[in-house]
């Protein structure tokens, strides 16, 4: 995994609440046995017309958020599969980070395990950022704060672990592979107590 | 010793290592159950790192998601949906050879849906930790299993360390009491549920259903319930085990036996919440509330009495529901006509559902236009169903009943409903274009189901129920 430490972008909205991951990714793009190039069919149903043309009312299909690596998103963003196909498909897409006032759980660990930082914010802060699409933003990872120019700094919480897993970029299995000692302890206390 | 919930017990048991401020728990897993579609990235990861599978033993792997649920042709070919489909199952199929993993493939009697499996098997166990990469893992809870979903770099994880990084959750207790009337179900008592916390009520929270209401319910119905605590964005749902349970395990193809048998029923015994534990949090309900419940929207949490007028839109994204759903709010759904009925899926697919879906169908016909598919959650499912002639009763119906696998439910088999059908479907997810692009899906109960497609429309199930009572 890179290291991923400030991500600066004018954001891109979804406003809508509980866009599940059939809608970042559905199904019928899952039967692949790598990770690459799902970000073709990243929001597909809603992205593309029944032609196969760009649909002018997806959001992200608009000029101003072509290029955009934020994505402000309505409540409750991920809900639904663990298809970890989605937060593929949202990086290959060109998303960074992902902003809402709640993340599903599955979705978020997912993301945050991939580089794509997972942002859960108050619903005031929230709501300013998905009524402003295009605001320059700038999300420092290290210091855990969004700032827009002529705004007070917003703070938001990350677990500790997952950032240093991003800042350092790092990714879980090595941390895991340290255990490997505890993990043999704790199977023979297994055993024995069997 | 403090007073510790279900969910605690079983967390502190599998505790490796302790979180930290700066690190999260090193949590061990019992069983590591694997499927075509969300392994093959984890395989080659493992490949690259030159890692063995650590516990081939503690991990099973079954065929579900992307395969064919009908008949080989008769050259014996599969008739996958596409290349890609086939190409995950023979990547499967290699990986698990490489890896030395167990897999119910093709050609074993106990292949089927992966949450219909487990607790068959009677690898599905109280007390232990059980992870998928699959959000429905969540139905393992109704054995008092630490039963949960995870992604594709987590199967890697417990691939190579047995082992998952997690944060403790927070406990939900979800207490029902009362009674369920006659024709109301598990399904519609979880839906309800769903609809009265919301679609994100349980996020962060592990539930233990808890209450007279049930305790009352079957194994299977407690299955119902535990599968769709991750609709209320709870990645675990959990029952403290029983009688029933135990009774329910008993003398299953991998359940202990004899000796240890006995030593397991005293350990699981224990397995539940002390008086005077605390939950995080609470809800209580009344089951005698709950009537027949059908979902309107594109989430599970939108769901009604089926009889109740659609709710006027309270967000911009609850009237693109309602517009996708081609539905006007104020006017009841019962009554609109419907084109495809879907029996199956970890939700509700197990002989009990089928059951009841036959005694609805029985003697009567799948109205004209209406396309009924009915797909059992397992082989083993299958063929106990076809050995009390269930399957005569769909398909004299003019259903199809086809091979187990989770088909419909994620429509990435090739079974799939065209844009705009409306689908009656006793799975799980109602999401945009989750049954096929454009499709529109509404969740219900198996005999809500069987109604639907007798009556064309969608209709109240205890009309029919009550009239076979009669006959
Ligand atoms: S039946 Fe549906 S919900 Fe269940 S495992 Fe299969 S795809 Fe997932």
């Amino acid at each position: 995994m890179n290291s991923v430490t400030r991500i600066q972008s004018r954001t891109a909205v979804l406003a809508d609440e509980n866009i599940d991951t059939d809608r970042i990714i559905p199904a019928r793009y899952l039967t692949t046995t790598t990770r690459d190039g799902l970000g073709k069919n990243c929001f597909n149903d809603w992205r593309y017309l029944k032609d196969g043309s760009d649909n002018p009312d997806f959001p992200l299909n608009r000029p101003e958020a072509k290029g955009c690596s934020i994505l402000v998103a309505g409540r409750n963003f991920g809900c639904g599969s663990s298809r970890e196909h989605a937060p593929w498909a949202l990086l290959d897409y060109g998303i960074q980070a992902v902003i809402s006032s709640e993340i599903a759980d599955i979705f978020r660990n997912n993301a945050l395990k991939n580089g794509l930082v997972a942002i859960v914010l108050d619903t005031n802060p929230h709501r300013w950022l998905l009524d402003h699409p295009g605001a320059d933003v700038t999300i420092d990872v290290k210091a855990q704060t969004i700032t827009t120019p002529g705004h007070a700094e917003i703070h938001f919480e990350l677990e500790p672990f997952a950032r240093h897993c991003l800042l350092e970029g790092v990714d879980q299995m090595g941390f895991l592979l340290q255990h490997l000692d505890a993990i043999k302890t704790y199977e023979q206390r297994q055993r024995e107590a069997a | 010793m403090t007073a510790r919930t279900l969910f605690e017990k079983v967390w502190d048991a599998h505790v490796v290592a302790p979180e930290t401020a700066d690190t999260p728990a090193v949590l061990y897993i019992d069983l590591h159950l694997i499927h075509e579609v969300t392994s093959p990235q984890a395989f080659t990861e493992l490949r690259a790192r030159k890692l063995q599978l650590r516990r081939p033993d503690l991990t099973l792997a079954t065929l579900d998601h992307a395969i064919p649920t009908l008949h080989p042709r008769p050259n014996g070919e599969r008739p996958y949906a596409t290349p890609q489909a086939k190409h995950q199952v023979t990547r499967l199929e290699a990986n698990c050879e490489m890896f030395g993993v167990e897999l119910l493939g093709w050609n074993s009697a106990s292949r089927g849906i992966v949450h219909v499996i487990g607790p068959e098997l009677g690898v599905t166990q109280p007390g232990k930790t059980i992870v998928c990469g699959d959000s429905h893992t969540s139905t393992h809870g109704a054995f008092g299993a630490l039963a949960f979903g995870i992604g594709t770099t987590e199967v890697g994880h417990v691939m190579a360390t047995q082992c998952l990084l997690q944060r403790k959750p927070r406990t939900f207790a979800i207490t029902v009491d009362g009674k369920l009337a006659p024709g109301v179900s598990a399904k519609d008592l979880i839906l309800y549920v769903i609809s009265k916390i919301g679609v994100n009520g349980g996020t962060g929270h592990v539930f233990e259903y808890r209450g007279s209401a049930i305790e009352a319910l079957s194994m299977e119905e407690r299955m119902t319930v535990c599968n769709m605590s991750i609709e209320a964005g709870a990645r675990a749902g959990m029952v403290a085990p029983d009688e029933k349970t135990f009774t329910w395990l008993k003398d299953r193809p991998r359940s202990p036996r004899g000796a240890d048998w006995d030593a397991a029923v005293a350990r699981w015994t224990a397995l539940r919440t002390d008086p005077g534990a605390k939950f995080d949090r609470e809800a209580h309900f009344d089951a005698a509330d709950v009537r027949p419940t059908i979902t309107y929207g594109t989430n599970p949490g939108m769901a009604i009495p089926l009889d109740a007028p659609v709710p006027a839109a309270r967000s911009a994204a609850e009237a693109r529901a309602l517009k996708y759903m081609q539905l006007t709010a104020g006017k009841p759904l019962a009554g609109t006509p419907i084109d495809i009925v879907f029996i199956g899926s970890c939700t509700n697919s197990r002989l009990p559902d089928l059951r009841a879906a036959a005694r609805v169908l029985a003697g009567r016909k799948v109205a004209k236009g209406v396309r009924m598919l009915v797909v059992p959650g397992s082989e083993q499912v299958r063929v106990q169903a076809e050995a009390e002639g269930l399957d005569k009763v769909f398909t004299d119906a003019g259903a199809e009943w086809r091979l187990s696998g989770c088909s419909m439910c994620i429509a990435m088999n090739g079974d799939m409903a065209p844009p705009g059908k409306l689908v009656v479907s006793t799975s799980n997810r109602n999401f945009e274009g989750r049954q096929g692009k454009g499709a529109r899906t509404v969740l219900a109960s198996p005999v809500t189901a069987a109604a639907c497609a007798v009556a064309g429309s969608i209709t109240d199930s205890r009309p029919y129920l009550a009239e076979e009572a009669v006959a």
